[in-house]
């Protein structure tokens, strides 16, 4: 009857469970037993909070499903039925738009501690890979998705980011077609967006994330200080400095959830086009590929790559300014992949780093709040000049990395957590 | 730090920011003022449905939400023997047929006011002019050569670019020393009265407006009603989370 040193309730219910699936086992080891470090600041709460995201993306686009009409003829009018006649529907569908927004702002603030405490170092390459992974998958699953109500913007983002692919030389545009299905979007570029934005990638993306965190289980959560808890253990194994995930993050994270759930709700319920970054004024007018709107834009998360992409402006090796912002574009999510192995300082947190990756930090945060904001707007010869500076800095950041991490005289690193 | 300022960032700025710059006029809309709703709805359906349909919007819906009863809907609102309560408020004109009358289909306007906004169909309204060089013998001031006639030009009268001085600053010119008035040929003034005074007018525009600004998102009168509920909830959950964290963190040091 299984494997007897594994951790099992005592009798009744639990204890017949036990004995034909680990479930006491997994919940010692993911929540009542799983150390983390008890010093975990503000900059801790977004990954529980990316969690809550996923899971109402999940089910509020399960209910949008049951009523959205996923065809040309009808897409748009759906929403709008949805948002009418649905019950609640109105609400369903905002948390859902408001959702995709707040995952990325939620994402984006993440991965930024992953940044700023050196999460991504040995021995947590892999948690970090794995959750790029997911945020490469959550954009292709945020830009299907935009298509779906079939909007103008809908349709045009679509189209420009779709041309990228025939950028690419010589197969180019018969990739572009590949992907839309279609010479240009239509109704079959929608049925396909549909079929992988509400089966394909949720399922990666749920896959991906329990590899996230499994692989962060392996290894134990790392902290504001960079140092390792396991190394100093009480006479019973238990790291001295770490507390059981449940209760005490748990109830902490509630907290962090009650904070975060009052400013989403704000927003679903007085802003939800979230000043026309949410939601962009040019989608409630249906599709129409005859007319192309004054000023095509992305959704706001997607701006600081779209404006490297719109900053590479000259050809250089017979490689065509178009084709080269796309490497760019490309190469600016790619060097997120392999930070890991940039970074050679001998400590993990910025708390202890040297001057030079503190400004060079800095200057990257910088140049993608500014890439991001230039991606908005309309370009003009002094914000293509902006964002091609932006863009030398955000590059200078990785390729610098392994000389300035390893130049720089850093702190001591202290013994035990600190605060 | 300087990414929660993004998040910040975006979050705060304001509607204005992407809103239509330079409008002649400006209202703002009043979801909760019934009358001015159901005029609203009235001057839609008989001046603008005989071209624009409303497809997302029910009949049966604006009544309720606006207090007006069925039998009235019934009796003065629905027009079209194919229509009823139910229904949403469409149009008979064949888009096609439209396309051949005036050059182009008039847009349905369910979402209007989220599309352009609620300043610009107010200011759009007023700003018809008469204008002989047109094929509709008017044009306007907000949608250059609009293929869409006046047609509440009874209500309002017959405008006309005048010359005259105006108060409103005009782009490339000092005001006068004395006056501190704008000369300028693009006033628009009525010079034939029409059913209602200029304010009476405005009101009526206005009104309609309003009706456009709910008929582009009719649940924002239950999402305003439900909001404060909700965020005391949240409120109240979030300080029972902040003790049970206290309480549960004694143990931590």
């Amino acid at each position: 009857m299984g494997n007897p040193h594994k951790a099992k309730a005592e009798r009744g219910v639990m204890r017949w469970v036990d004995d034909r699936f680990p479930a006491t086992q997994m919940w010692q080891e993911h929540l009542s037993k799983y150390y983390a470090p008890k010093n975990f600041n503000f900059w801790y709460f977004f990954g529980s909070l990316a969690l809550l995201m996923l899971v109402n993306q999940i089910l509020t686009g399960v209910w949008l499903t049951m009523s959205y009409n996923p065809t040309a003829e009808g897409a748009f009018a759906s929403v709008e039925y949805i948002m009418r006649d649905v019950e609640w529907g109105w609400l369903i569908r905002y948390m859902h738009t408001t959702g995709a927004s707040a995952f990325f702002v939620v994402v984006y603030l993440h991965m930024f501690r992953g940044l700023l405490y050196g999460s991504y170092r040995a021995p947590r390459e892999l948690v970090w890979v794995f959750g790029m992974t997911i945020y490469l998958a959550l954009m292709a699953e945020a830009f299907m998705g935009y298509l779906l109500p079939w909007g103008q913007m809908s349709y045009w983002g679509a189209q420009v980011i779709i041309s990228l692919f025939s950028a690419i030389p010589s197969i180019g545009p018969d990739l572009a077609q590949w992907v839309r299905g279609d010479f240009l979007i239509s109704g079959i570029t929608l049925n396909r967006f549909f079929a992988l934005h509400v089966v394909a990638l949720p399922i990666v993306i749920l896959a991906l994330v329990v590899l996230h965190i499994i692989a962060l289980h392996e290894v134990g959560s790392n902290n504001p200080d960079g140092v390792d808890i396991k190394q100093k253990k009480d006479e019973t194994g238990k790291p001295l400095d770490g507390i059981p995930f449940h209760p005490y993050y748990t109830v902490k994270d509630l907290v962090g959830v009650a904070v975060f759930l009052f400013v989403f709700c704000v927003v679903i319920f007085y802003f939800p086009e979230g000043g026309g970054y949410f939601i962009e004024q040019p989608n409630f007018e249906p599709a129409n590929p005859l007319k192309t709107p004054d000023h095509i834009a992305p959704v706001w998360y997607f701006t600081p790559f779209y404006a490297i992409l719109r900053a590479i402006t000259f050809s250089i090796f017979g490689l065509e300014a178009k084709f080269l912002g796309v490497i760019f574009m490309g190469g600016a999510i790619a060097a997120l992949f392999v930070l890991p192995w940039l970074d050679r300082s001998p400590v993990n947190s910025i708390r202890y780093k040297g001057w030079m990756s503190k400004v060079m930090l800095g200057l990257f945060a910088i140049s993608f709040v500014i890439l991001g904001v230039l991606g908005v707007l309309p370009v003009s010869t002094g914000r293509t000049i902006l964002a091609q500076v932006c863009t030398v800095i955000y590059f200078a950041f990785f390729v610098l990395m392994p000389l300035y991490t390893r130049l720089e005289k850093t702190k001591p690193v202290p013994e035990r957590v600190t605060g | 730090m300087k990414k929660q300022l993004f998040a910040l960032l975006f979050a705060l700025l304001p509607v204005t920011a992407l809103a239509d710059g330079g409008l002649p006029y400006s209202m703002e809309p009043d979801l909760h003022d019934r009358e001015s709703l159901q005029n609203g709805m009235k001057l839609y359906v008989n001046y603008c449905m005989g071209c624009h349909s409303l497809e997302h919007q029910r009949f049966s819906r604006a009544a309720n939400d606006l207090d007006i009863p069925q039998e009235l809907v019934e009796d003065n609102l629905i027009f079209s023997p194919d229509l009823a309560f139910n229904d949403q408020m469409r149009i008979a004109m064949h888009s096609d047929d439209a396309e051949n009358w005036f050059g182009t289909a008039p847009p349905d306007l369910t979402l209007e006011s989220r599309l352009r906004s609620p300043d610009w169909i107010y200011s759009y309204l007023l700003s018809f002019y008469r204008d002989a060089d047109s094929s509709t013998g008017v044009n306007n001031d907000v949608f250059d050569q609009v293929a869409m006639p006046n047609v509440l030009e009874p209500l309002q009268g017959v405008q006309e670019k005048v010359c005259a001085s105006t108060d409103r600053h005009i782009k490339g010119q000092s005001p006068d020393p004395l006056t501190g008035k704008y000369q300028s040929c693009d006033i628009l003034r009525v010079t034939q009265p029409g059913e209602l005074e200029p304010d009476e007018f405005k009101a009526a525009v206005h009104d309609l407006t309003n009706f456009l600004a709910y008929v582009g998102e009719p649940s924002k009168l239950k999402a305003q009603a439900l909001a404060p509920k909700v965020l005391i909830f949240i409120f109240i959950l979030g300080i029972i989370c902040y003790f049970l964290k206290r309480e549960y963190w004694r143990d931590v040091h």
